[in-house]
């Protein structure tokens, strides 16, 4: 009874994959608040991590009146089960050092933000609203997130071998942040394909700067957004989920 | 207090020279007259250590104080939770960056404070070193330890030290918000299923004494609260404070329809105050000395973001150094 049945549509589905993708990121950063390697990164990691649950919480809220089953915000992030989730498998993996958290979060945000921009002309004014905060947030994480992939690529030998390793690892999982939405929601979010000009000019700038080779564009790992995730998403989720699961129907 | 450091015993170095008595004479005035002092100015070697210590035993405070709570930042229960608990451990970062600033104005920096942080020879608040087990946690730790940290804090917003005052003002600020969040936690699990209330029972039972113990010892035993008060860094006694805190909190428990862990709490008509039974000074003594249930992980976690953490400073420290070499080149290439 604790799990909830989504009634499905493909914009419910398209919110949700994004919705997902923001808590689920948010998440991994959060983990980092009292841990990071100066107290300025506490703060800042902490701030995108706020942002990106903010970005979350407008997009479950929006889900959940499309859906129109009476679901609130909680019930989309706390009472659905792994496989129910559509965020991006690149967001769900562990945290890693601070370098595999830094290129996750440079290489989400360099595909985001042209994502966000384009879903500012969105006809549908709610998606609009929503993306125009979020292309102001995700503006600040690139620039942040791109500040730092330059600083580890060029500081120290040690530190561009932890952030060119941190690349190779996410690299494969950037295909699925592209993936064409359902045709049925064509009309009011944007196609990602055309986007990856913007995405590779970025990461075309940034590598430079920091020394980095781009990887080859090989294999790409996809199944998130069709609910066919990896072995950690089940164990945040456990965590995450712990008291809503453990007092059904408790207010907090 | 997040600022027990004035339970300690000021101890000058042996052969530390005299103040000049005319320039004592003139900052004792100044400090009587309710002027600020400001880092340029003059002061006596013992106020600087004093303040030197207890402002940055105050951001140590903070910086441990984010482990307890961050310990439920993956666990809260609502996004609205989450993004509230966050945000909340975000500003206790932010108190221990500008307070750490503010002792650095007093001429020795947050390396070295962080140092001390991490040998063990800085203390921090004693409160920290005990376990968050449930989320009433949280709401317990909101409303009795901020609500502590706010009645030492307020009056420290007119302490004597400049930098130090005027951070103050914005962290009461912040507190108080906080302060306000835990309650309504608490009120929001007292309202609620039977599993829920008994949570924020246990959780009063097991914050209320620690939170007494936050202002430090009896005035009988703090040897050092004379000079300090006369120097404006301390306004109020330890058990002023105490008593102010519990007069507050106990109407607020009351309402919660929650009971205190203490049998002889009771109201003293006569004197307007809530009369409270003895403190266990033992657990206090042996939880400063590094025997609280949690003193050892706090620590450890301290140390590892830091060790950890070590090559990404040298990353970007390395990273100026170069950009400022490339520059330098430059600019040499174009004359």
């Amino acid at each position: 009874m604790t799990t909830i049945a989504v009634a499905s549509t493909p914009l419910v589905e398209a919110l949700l994959a994004r919705a997902d993708d923001a808590l689920v990121h948010a998440h991994r950063l959060s983990e980092w608040c009292g841990h990071a390697p100066m107290l300025e990164e506490d703060l800042a990691l902490a701030n995108v991590a706020l942002d990106l649950l903010g970005q979350a919480r407008s997009l479950y809220q929006y889900a959940a009146e499309v859906e129109g089953a009476g679901h609130s915000e909680d019930d989309l992030a706390y009472r659905r089960d792994a496989p129910q989730f559509r965020n991006a498998l690149i967001f769900e993996l562990p945290r890693g050092d601070f370098a595999e958290t830094i290129a996750r979060l440079f290489l989400a945000s360099a595909a985001m933000l042209p994502w966000w921009q384009a879903a500012m002309e969105s006809p549908d004014a709610r998606i609009a609203a929503i993306s125009a905060k979020a292309e102001k947030e995700v503006t600040y994480h690139l620039r942040h997130a791109g500040e730092w992939m330059i600083r580890l690529g060029d500081g120290t030998e040690e530190s561009h071998a932890r952030v060119a390793a941190a690349v190779a690892k996410y690299w494969p999982y950037t295909g699925e942040l592209f993936e064409a939405e359902h045709p049925a929601v064509a009309a009011l979010l944007p196609d990602p394909a055309p986007l990856r000009a913007a995405f590779d000019a970025t990461v075309a700038r940034v590598f430079a700067e920091a020394g980095l080779d781009r990887p080859r564009d090989g294999w790409m790992q996809k199944g998130g957004r069709r609910g066919v995730h990896t072995e950690h998403l089940g164990h945040m989720l456990a965590v995450m989920q712990h008291l809503q699961r453990a007092y059904p129907g408790a207010v907090w | 207090m997040y600022t027990q450091a004035l339970n300690q015993k000021d101890v000058a170095p042996a052969a530390g020279p005299a103040e000049d008595p005319e320039r004592l004479a003139r900052f004792e005035a100044r400090v009587a007259a309710e002027d600020k002092i400001e880092p340029n100015d003059w002061m006596p070697a013992a106020y600087r250590r004093t303040l030197t210590r207890q402002i940055s035993q105050h951001a140590h405070s903070e910086i441990v104080g984010m482990l307890p709570e961050g310990n439920w930042i993956t666990r809260a229960p609502s996004l609205r939770r989450k993004a509230a608990l966050l945000a909340k451990v975000q500003d206790e970062g932010g108190h221990g960056l500008y307070l750490y600033a503010a002792a650095e104005t007093l001429g020795t920096s947050r390396e070295e404070l962080v140092d001390q942080l991490l040998s063990g020879k800085a203390k921090y608040s004693s409160i920290f070193n005990y376990p968050t087990l449930t989320w009433a946690d949280i709401g317990a730790i909101g409303w009795l330890v901020d609500g502590a940290a706010i009645m030492n804090q307020i009056p420290l917003c007119r302490t004597s030290y400049g930098p130090y005052a005027r951070a103050m003002v914005r962290i009461c600020k912040e507190e108080s918000f906080h302060q306000r969040q835990g309650y309504e936690i608490m009120l929001t699990l007292a309202r609620g299923t039977e599993a829920q209330k008994a949570m924020a029972q246990d959780a009063l039972d097991r914050w209320w004494w620690p939170s007494l113990m936050m202002f430090g010892p009896p005035d009988a035993e703090s040897a050092h609260t004379d000079q300090s008060m006369r120097w404006k860094i301390k306004r109020f006694t330890n058990d002023a404070l105490r008593q102010q805190f519990v007069d507050a909190t106990v109407p607020q428990g009351h309402f919660l329809q929650l009971s205190f862990p203490d049998p002889e709490l009771r109201y003293d008509e006569e004197a307007g105050h809530w009369r409270y039974g003895a403190i266990d000074w033992e657990e206090f003594r042996q939880v400063l000395a590094g025997n609280g249930p949690c003193n050892r992980e706090r620590l450890e976690a301290r140390r590892r973001a830091h060790a950890e953490g070590a090559w990404v400073r040298e990353a970007a420290l390395a990273h100026a150094a170069k950009r400022r070499a490339r520059r330098a080149a430059e600019r040499q290439a174009a004359e």
